[in-house]
């Protein structure tokens, strides 16, 4: 409650230095009233995370009349991106919890289960609880699954003990995670960081956590003490070659030692050894820390239905046939995917989401006008690249590999720069919880 | 980011100040009524007054940057990462000596400094 109250203090104050005159200036714009369209369709969104949250928004301030319903069993809503801040210690786990139903918005009924089955077929699906729900429209926002399991011997309650982190498993392993990095940023030893061969959330997050674990023991004065090994999934650090080789730079010059095509498939907690498939054969490497990033798929539910990829490279983890471009799913029309459980080439960010939603929810309003929508994502996904505390790269990229720059020739993308961690560490947030009230 | 709405800010702000966002942009409002009132009082900008202000101003810039480095867990050497760093800080820094010099101007004509009544001898 103290450092709730520390950090709305210092939001207040720091919105007071620089927003009060922007702010008053520029009036209240946000909640600008946008022509209603009528309508008594029953459009379903399962999940209320980042993305689901987003369209419900988009969709209440757009409609009148619709019959919204948003289903998800989680009553917490974690903002993801503060999750590294928690495991480097900048910040404790309530900084990324909040109620879901605090974001629901006006009109907008909640359910609190989980779905359980997708009948695209019969434009229905059927909760955990037993509960069917027909729609003329479903937003399917699901998120991922985070498949702890099939890393032989590990296990998420594992998290915080034994030298194991793991940013990406909620909030309480995150700071579960900071405790462990912060005693092996004292001793030293092998900092081992990797991450998995699917597709995954923030793929820039197991890079940002190498280089906070390199600041927070240098600052510890033990850098001397310990050996960082990044273990990436390939032959590249990061999908975008540009900045796959600005960071193989930053590694080479903060002394992280990188190896390639290294999949982990197994940990020995006992005998702290991780164990990774690589072309010559499985390779053991020893760590005193290690930052376990699972394989991530899409929810069970979507992989078993007809909504999932029948072929081709999104199939085997079975994220959502949609339209890279509309977020549309290919063979069912009334069927949208945003978020995570999208099966597109990249996305997989708040910041994509940011993009997405409105594109989605542009396409579903012109289904319900009998109109076409000229709305079209680029696939743009961006990284706010922590390399110490203090300094950020503000990576954006889009499905080419292109960087998409918002301020071109004024934040350069490959910097190192104090205003890119500025924006993260105190802009990124309100933007977020903007976006999830249809602001942003 | 696909497009740079000025509502975009706002509604960002607003998020930012969460329940202060409308006392802050009162305070805001107030402040600047306030110094129109004392400019309008005196008869135009008081010159002397102005300095002892500015004076404020320099130190209000200085905490200006010294705030920011606190809210973002920054070092200074953090903050000289490239051009557009420097040109941050310069902005805060003239943000910060621009508050500082209007409160401390406003705050000084409550305090009646410097003295009118000297003010009118020595004239």
């Amino acid at each position: 409650m103290v450092s709730d109250f520390k950090r709305l203090s210092r939001r207040g104050m720091l919105a007071a230095a620089i927003g009060a005159g922007l702010t008053a200036a520029a009036g209240d714009g946000a909640t600008a009233a946008v022509p209603k369209v009528t309508t008594k369709a029953r459009i379903v969104i399962a999940g209320a995370g980042a993305a689901g949250l987003t369209c419900a928004s988009r969709l209440a301030k757009r409609l009148e009349g619709a019959d919204i319903t948003l289903i998800d069993a989680r009553k917490p809503h974690f903002y993801q991106p503060g999750f590294t801040l928690i495991a480097a210690g900048l910040e404790s786990k309530g900084y990324a919890v909040s109620a879901t139903r605090d974001h629901v918005p006006a009109g907008v009924k909640l359910i609190e289960d989980s779905v359980a089955e997708f009948s695209p077929e019969t434009n229905s699906l059927r909760t955990v609880a037993g509960q069917s729900l027909a729609y003329d429209f479903l937003i399917v926002a699901t998120g991922l699954q985070l498949d702890y399991a099939a890393i032989q011997g590990m296990d998420i309650g594992l998290i915080g003990r034994e030298g194991i982190g793991s940013v990406y498993g909620g909030p309480d392993a995150a700071e579960a995670t900071w405790r462990e990095m912060a005693r092996f940023a004292e001793r030293g030893g092998v900092g081992l960081f990797h991450r998995p061969d699917t597709e995954m959330k923030c793929a820039g997050a197991p890079l940002k956590y190498a280089f906070l674990t390199d600041d927070r023991l240098r600052e510890n004065g033990a850098r001397g003490k310990a050996e960082l090994i990044y273990a990436a999934h390939n032959n590249a650090l990061f999908s975008v070659p540009i900045v796959s080789e600005k960071v193989r730079m930053l590694f080479q010059d903060r002394d992280v030692k990188m190896v390639h095509d290294h999949v982990m498939t197994a940990i020995d907690p006992g005998k702290k050894v991780a164990t990774f498939r690589t072309p010559a054969g499985p390779k053991e490497i020893r760590y005193d820390f290690v930052n376990v990033i699972p394989p991530m798929r899409a929810p069970a539910a979507v992989r078993a239905s007809a909504l999932a990829w029948q072929s081709g490279p999104f199939a085997a983890d079975g994220w959502m046939e949609v339209d890279m471009k509309t977020l549309r799913h290919r063979r069912f029309a009334n069927v949208f995917g945003v978020g995570d459980v999208a099966g597109v080439p990249k996305g997989k960010t708040a910041a994509s989401v940011k993009w997405q939603a409105p594109v989605a929810v542009d396409h579903l309003l012109a289904s319900i006008a009998g109109t076409a929508s000229p709305a079209i994502y680029n696939g743009y996904t961006s990284c706010p690249l922590i390399t110490k505390i203090g300094r950020a790269m503000l990576v954006e990229f889009d499905y080419q590999n292109n960087l998409t720059p918002s301020f071109p020739g004024v934040i350069a993308p490959l910097e190192e720069l104090w205003v890119s961690w500025v924006m993260k560490k105190i802009a990124l947030k309100p933007t977020y919880y903007a976006m999830l009230r249809g602001d942003a | 980011m696909k497009d740079l709405d000025p509502a975009v800010f706002v509604a960002v702000f607003r998020e930012m100040f969460g329940v202060m966002y409308l006392p802050m942009v009162a305070l805001f409002v107030l402040g600047a009524g306030a110094l129109i009132v004392a400019i309008v009082k005196d008869g135009g900008i008081n010159g002397r007054r102005l300095i002892r202000a500015e004076i404020a101003g320099l130190a209000g810039g200085f905490a200006g940057i010294a705030l920011l480095l606190w809210l973002t867990r920054s070092s200074l050497a953090d903050a000289l990462g490239g051009p557009i760093d420097w040109l941050l800080l310069i902005a805060v820094w003239t943000g910060g000596a621009i508050v500082a010099t209007c409160v401390a101007y406003i705050a000084l004509g409550l305090l009646g400094v410097p003295d009118p009544a000297r003010e009118r001898s020595s004239a």
